[in-house]
């Protein structure tokens, strides 16, 4: 139980870590003083920390993403660069292993997923004509349960140690015996507060959805990302108490001595393994279909064309999401389940291909015969089916037990898992980031930069990962830190080093242009700069706090599209009063005690972290006994606002 | 706030439908959790490696009591929740405490069992199938201690504000959470105790 006094607290003995902690406290430092030089407390806490508003939290999630994705990126660069030649000496084989993990939980768990989530937010309640989503209140409880996760998990590497079990972190890997250090204790718990925000995230937005839409908008005329983003918060909704579970068994055994994954005593290490696909293999699909979502948007408006097949898309979505929930055990053929297992598993996994592959007809069949423009989410949606597809098909050949004995944990894998989320979610997000740009902050990012930066990603993410194809085929295992020249890896994984290179470039670019644009970029134009075709076109851009003056009355799928082209409006009653939710702190400061409850307990401090765990109920009993109506806006102001931004919409 | 007057009260305003359909989502969720410690329950339970097994530890007894309390407290907060369809505040509070009452009983029993397997040397950290055990009836019991936090300060704000559109819903939410432990509990009563306590 005991083990923190053995290790170090603050981690001074690696060169590269001391210079990390040194540019946090310097960031952290220039950041607090550029605050109050430039008296900005107030409107920081006003506008943002405090905020209930879809819009602003969504903002804070995809910015606390990019951030992330920088994390994340340079952990990858550091592996790509140690393993660039053989017997290289970057990195040491413990740091490379925390490397590793670090860089899979924070891609996939606090970049993949809150751009996800934050895009979600931004742009379903709008979709659906909606003021806000059904709880605005524990939405932004979500982004800071999410927000203090992320935080405590960064913050590993230089208190106490990262984790160095691998994302999947299995036992009896990450158990106390071969794992000392509080390591995985900053696992469980971290992922343990970011996912509870998450689970809230699902209910939310299953709630919004189903209840909260424009009137005359039935289900099947709801936009596809919609759609991808209701069937998605319900994997949510299922998967993530798995993970809850399993990360508290995992505290339990590292820190309470319980025997669920123990190598005595009746404990069973595969249950692990078993926990987390039930939950991780789900969350693939959490990532990957609000991406097909934002595809299926994309490519209908640049093609200007309504999306082909609507129905099939959505039975689809339907049934990869349910057979999510039944392929896990293919994360492990070769650990000892026997043939029947296998072949069940492996035949679940490859009717997934089916629905996937509907969709991919569709999308091309959308494109048929459109009017395609090729602007810079539209690059990113071409660019996706091809690629995607080469991860796809061989996803199928990783889906065949046996064959599977010959590529399991291989670089094969890795460049398979790469090509399904790259181009899946990755992608997908960059595009819609580009695509909802202007909807939230009224100019468009730069085209010539935003393509500069497609080709950079597109081309060195080929360069980057294609060669691990070969490399896995030839033999090259995964997470290993070296390996001796004779091998002949070398000139691969060198290539390899280069294409990481030329995606941080890339992604550097994307930056430069959000820096560019947002001092250069023409100021917009209409609400609608695309010629779109969903409802959050239909307001302006900005969006005012309200969303829509009036709530927007639909009678077809893309009703804002027919309504342009016939110069009809969606709404000729006249303006009312809007009731408002009312910003909150509380948010913020419960997740704080969130925080440092968790803080304390990856070291085992037992009696503060019980004193902050007893805060957090604090919070939840004012937040019982709190009285807040809300607030209306009058009619006079509603009027005003849109004058003010030059004119009437629905 | 729009209020509908042709609905109970507990769903007369939108915010109020809205909270009612998001708890039975979180219900959903919940499901979701208490199914997988019963799925490791399952996978344990025969794995007590030299610690004592189910049929050793399991006292009938209690866990009868346990059941009992619960299961009538189930149906005294339905009682509760029929007075707040009526309009009997009194009534309504009347029901409600004896229902957190019936909680406490049920958590002490729950406690004095725990106790009694501590002292025979079955502790959570002996044997996987105790690991598992104890995990499920805790978090079960959790959720029960945690209801009685709350159901206590539903029932001070009833007091003081009276049954309002947002009183009501808060309280008819609770009932369904508290319906829900005994769905739980019934749950562990037949595949932990009754199935622990078959000779096969």
């Amino acid at each position: 139980m005991d083990t923190h006094h053995e290790q170090q607290f603050l981690i001074l003995n690696e060169p590269m870590i001391l210079a990390a902690m040194i540019s946090i406290v310097v960031g952290g430092l220039s950041i607090f003083i550029g605050l109050t030089y430039f008296k900005k407390w107030g409107y920081l806490w006003r506008e943002w920390i405090t905020t209930v508003d879809h819009k602003k939290i969504g903002v804070m999630y995809i910015l606390v993403a990019l951030i992330m994705l920088f994390r994340g990126g340079v952990d990858a660069l550091l592996m790509r660069g140690q393993t660039a030649m053989p017997e290289n000496g970057l990195l040491d084989a413990q740091h490379y292993n925390e490397i590793f993990t670090t860089h899979g939980v924070i891609m996939i768990l606090f970049m993949a997923m809150p751009f996800i989530i934050g895009l979600m937010n931004v742009v379903t309640p709008l979709q659906i004509g909606a003021r806000d989503v059904a709880f605005p209140r524990l939405n932004s409880v979500s982004f800071w349960l999410f927000a203090a996760g992320a935080g405590l998990f960064n913050i590993s590497f230089i208190i106490g140690g990262s984790p160095d079990a691998g994302w999947s972190a299995y036992f009896p890997l990450a158990s106390l015996e071969f794992s000392p250090t509080v390591g995985n204790n900053y696992y469980a718990l971290s992922l343990q507060i970011a996912g509870l925000g998450t689970l809230m995230t699902g209910i939310n937005f299953v709630v919004t959805i189903l209840k909260m839409r424009a009137p005359g908008m039935t289900l099947m005329k709801m936009p596809m990302f919609t759609w991808s983003v209701l069937i998605t918060n319900v994997i949510i909704v299922f998967a993530f108490p798995v993970l809850t579970v399993a990360l508290a068994l995992m505290t339990m055994d590292r820190q309470f001595g319980t025997k669920f994954f123990a190598m005595q005593d009746g404990g069973m290490d595969m249950l692990w393994a078993n926990l987390f696909w039930v939950w991780g293999h789900p969350e693939v699909y959490i990532v990957i279909l609000p991406a097909f979502g934002i595809y299926s948007e994309i490519i209908s408006t640049f093609a200007r064309k309504n999306l082909y097949g609507y129905k099939s898309m959505v039975i689809s979505m339907v049934a990869i999401s349910l057979l999510s929930f039944v392929v896990w055990a293919h994360h492990f053929y070769t650990m000892g389940h026997g043939v029947m297992v296998n072949s069940v598993f492996s035949i679940t996994t490859m009717l997934i291909a089916v629905p996937t592959g509907v969709k991919i007809f569709n999308w091309l069949l959308t494109l048929h015969k459109g009017k395609i423009s090729f602007t810079t989410p539209m690059l990113y949606s071409l660019a996706f089916i091809p690629i995607f597809t080469i991860g796809g098909v061989t996803g199928v050949m990783l889906a065949m037990a046996s064959a599977d004995y010959q590529y399991h944990n291989t670089m094969f894998l890795v460049a398979h898992f790469h090509y399904v989320l790259i181009p899946g979610t990755v992608f997908a997000v960059i595009a819609g980031f580009h695509f909802w740009f202007p909807k939230v902050f009224g100019f468009r990012l730069n085209e010539k930069l935003g393509k500069l930066g497609f080709w950079f990603i597109t081309i060195s993410f080929n360069v980057a990962f294609f060669p691990l194809f070969i490399l896995g085929l030839n033999g090259m295992t995964r997470r290993m830190y070296t390996y001796s020249e004779s091998t002949g890896y070398g000139p691969l994984n060198m290539l390899s080093f280069i294409g990481a290179v030329g995606l941080g470039i890339g992604f550097i670019i994307l930056v430069y242009n959000l820096y560019w644009s947002i001092r250069y970029s023409p100021r917009d134009e209409s609400g609608d700069p695309w010629d779109a075709r969903s409802l959050e076109w239909a307001t302006h851009s900005p969006v005012p706090v309200y969303n829509f003056a009036k709530v927007p009355k639909i009678n077809e799928l893309d009703a804002f599209w027919f309504a342009k082209k016939n110069n009809e409006s969606l709404n000729d009653e006249p303006y009312e009063k809007i009731h408002m939710p009312s910003n909150s702190g509380m948010p913020f400061l419960m997740s704080g005690a969130f925080f440092a409850a968790g803080f304390c307990a990856v070291f085992s401090w037992w009696i503060p972290a019980i004193v902050f765990t007893l805060l957090i109920f604090v919070f939840m009993g004012l937040r019982s006994f709190e009285q807040d109506h809300g607030y209306y806006i009058s009619v006079e102001e509603v009027e005003r606002t849109e004058r003010e931004l030059g004119g009437d919409k629905e | 706030m729009k209020v509908d007057e042709t609905l109970p009260l507990e769903y007369s305003t939108e915010e109020n439908q809205l909270k009612i359909l998001g708890f039975w989502i979180f219900l959903g969720a919940e499901i979701a959790l208490f199914s997988t410690l019963f799925a490791v329950y399952f996978t344990l339970e025969n794995r007590f490696g030299t610690g004592p097994s189910a049929q050793e530890i399991f006292h009938m007894p209690p866990v009868m009591i346990e059941t009992i309390l619960l299961l009538t407290s189930s149906f005294t907060i339905g009682l509760g929740i029929h007075a707040m369809r009526l309009g009997l505040k009194k009534a309504m509070m009347a029901f409600f405490v004896i229902t957190l009452v019936l909680g406490l009983g049920f958590l002490g029993v729950e406690i004095y069992e725990f106790v009694t397997y501590v002292n025979e040397g079955a502790t959570i950290q002996t044997s996987a199938f105790l690991s598992s055990l104890m995990t499920l009836l805790g978090t079960h019991g959790l959720h029960v201690t945690f209801g009685l936090f709350w159901g206590t300060a539903i029932l001070l704000q009833v007091r003081k504000r009276g049954l309002t559109p947002e009183t009501a819903n808060k309280s008819f939410i609770f009932s369904l959470y508290w319906h829900f432990l005994d769905v739980v509990w019934i749950f562990i009563f037949s595949f932990v105790y009754l199935k622990g306590l078959m000779v096969l």
